[in-house]
């Protein structure tokens, strides 16, 4: 009884966490000019806003920005995550509370940080106005280093290092080893990471709500700046565009991830 | 056998990854997180000089501009927010966690699933409620209930930036806590049943201390954020409430007193170490007690 109730509530969750997202994403297909009065199923809205000149030119920033973001957040992360390995605890420890902390720490106040840094920073470098697409990347970078070293450490640690200890006997160096036999079995976590690193960089509102400066608009910016006069169809299909490629992302990085983890159970080898 | 490294441990060979490697990620941290947070909580000593510019000094006028009862309310309103979204993210996730970790089939799956809004925009997850608590939401029309909700009058009320903050805030609160239930031995509960507990008795001196933990981390993972909060009050409440991160904000936009808008965020910052301070040392008198 207690455990039927309880699944009821499961459902009633799923469904006030879904729930507002599909109802996002069906309004956008309205063909009326008023979002709350469904006058027929159309495409129009998503043309008209990929017409937009603002939404485009924040469409290419919020691109541009997560991909970048994204490379270097894989390049650092990786890194980070191979050396942490075999670390010693008091050095580790310390980076761990580090990568943590990024995490942890309110955007807010780490955006009004940021923004402090790169002005004062920029005034004394001579720079006139510092913001724009560098800045929200450099912000963005932090925090998706350590998205991207804690998912590219778990799949790491869970391998093994039987296939690298084989390749050391069989002779190959360090780096050999490293590029024939590890990157390619760390491939998928990092693949996974960096298209984590995409969404949260392509979905930010707070960080970039600081340090974008006057110039450069993200799409969640912008998206920002026409809520504060209500809903409209062209913000809907905008959103639903947002959604869409986090969606895509996510689902890229849950199959691949979970391709490996069949891949390893069929490699046949113990322990790996 | 050819091992040029990693000798000794068993099962401890093949490569050695340098520690200089770390180097990268430590040097943008430090260069673009450690080196921001020390300048603002410096800032948060200087002042205002002219127009839109800021100077270095050591004065604390800042800090006690603060204690000035226009801010306290403030304050003592995002208390309330932060405490009540807690509070409601752990009434909503507990028995949504303990079903999935105690009798769901599909675990991963559906964890999966809590997982995956999250992932989303928080801005758009926001914005959808604008659309959902309109009397005319077309759902309400077609059920005949948009007078009712109009009398309800739930958008840019308080109501709807905690329906908000529930909505948003959830999966932060699920996650730890089906990372703890997940890991219970229920047959540490059966056993209790058996031995003469009613099952509320059981759940309150079996599952709950053992699982204590977890609810530690989800309530501190939903409290310190939501210190923060302006989002939510903002598209919400249509501006008419304002909590601190409210207030920040606006320090930074039309107020433009940036030393003042760092020091309201020190207080934050302040918050957040004293509620993780807590969480530790309840932590480690759970282990003491609780095994």
């Amino acid at each position: 009884m207690a455990r039927q109730l309880l699944r009821v509530h499961v459902w009633i969750v799923y469904l006030f966490l879904y729930a507002p997202i599909v109802v996002v994403v069906v309004l956008a297909f309205n063909r009326g000019s008023q979002v709350l009065f469904w006058e027929g199923f159309s495409t129009r809205w998503f043309g008209e806003a990929l017409r937009n000149p603002e939404i485009r030119d924040a469409l290419r920033t919020s691109l541009l920005v997560a991909g970048l973001n994204a490379v270097i957040a894989c390049v650092l992360g990786t890194l980070l995550a191979l050396s942490l390995s075999r670390m010693r605890v008091w050095l580790r420890a310390p980076i761990d509370a580090l990568a943590y902390m990024t995490l942890v720490t309110p955007e807010i106040v780490f955006g009004i940080s940021a923004l402090i840094f790169f002005v004062e920073g920029g005034k004394r470098l001579g720079v006139d106005s510092p913001l724009g697409i560098w800045t929200i990347v450099a912000a963005h970078v932090v925090f998706n280093t350590a998205v991207v070293t804690l998912v590219v450490r778990a799949r790491f640690v869970g391998m093994g290092q039987q296939l690298e200890e084989a390749s050391y006997d069989l002779g190959a160096g360090p780096l050999s080893t490293f590029r024939q036999v590890t990157l390619p079995r760390l491939a998928p976590a990092i693949l996974a990471g960096g298209l984590l690193a995409f969404t949260f960089s392509f979905d930010d509102f707070y960080t970039s709500f600081f340090v974008a400066g006057v110039d450069s608009q993200t799409l969640p910016l912008y998206i920002f700046g026409k809520v504060r006069f209500g809903i409209s169809p062209e913000i809907n299909a905008t959103a639903a565009m947002i959604l869409g490629v986090t969606l895509v992302a996510i689902a890229v990085a849950y199959l691949v991830l979970r391709r490996t983890g069949q891949a390893r159970g069929g490699a046949g080898l113990p322990g790996v | 056998m050819r091992r040029r490294r990693g000798e000794g441990r068993a099962g401890a060979g093949g490569p050695r990854y340098p520690g200089w490697l770390a180097l990268p990620a430590i040097l943008w941290w430090a260069f673009f997180f450690v080196g921001p947070l020390a300048i603002m909580a410096a800032l948060s000593f200087g002042e205002v000089s002219g127009y839109a510019d800021v100077a270095f000094t050591w004065n604390l006028g800042n800090y006690r501009y603060l204690w000035d009862p226009l801010y306290g309310e403030i304050f003592l309103r995002t208390f309330e927010l932060a405490v009540i979204g807690t509070g409601v993210t752990l009434l909503i996730g507990f028995p949504f966690a303990y079903y999935l970790a105690r009798y769901a089939k599909n675990k991963t799956f559906l964890l999966f699933l809590v997982i995956v809004p999250f992932w989303t925009s928080f801005l758009i997850r926001t914005y959808s409620w604008l659309i959902i608590l309109d009397p005319d939401f077309p759902l309400f029309r077609a059920l005949g209930l948009s007078d009712a909700v109009g009398r309800l009058d739930l958008l840019y009320t308080t109501k709807a930036i905690y329906i908000g903050v529930a909505y948003n805030y959830l999966p932060l609160m699920v996650l730890p806590l089906y990372a703890a239930l997940e890991r219970m031995d229920w047959t540490l509960v059966e056993a209790a049943e058996d031995l003469g507990d009613g099952p509320l008795r059981a759940f309150r001196r079996v599952t709950l201390p053992l699982v204590l933990p977890g609810v530690l981390a989800g309530s501190l993972l939903v409290f310190i954020p939501l210190t923060g909060e302006f989002l939510i009050p903002a598209i919400l409440g249509g501006e008419r409430t304002f909590f601190v991160g409210n207030l920040i904000a606006q320090q930074f936009g039309e107020a433009r007193d940036w030393p003042f808008g760092a020091s309201i965020s020190m207080v934050i910052v302040g918050a957040m170490t004293i509620a993780m301070l807590l969480y530790a040392r309840l932590l480690s008198r759970q282990e003491q007690f609780g095994g």
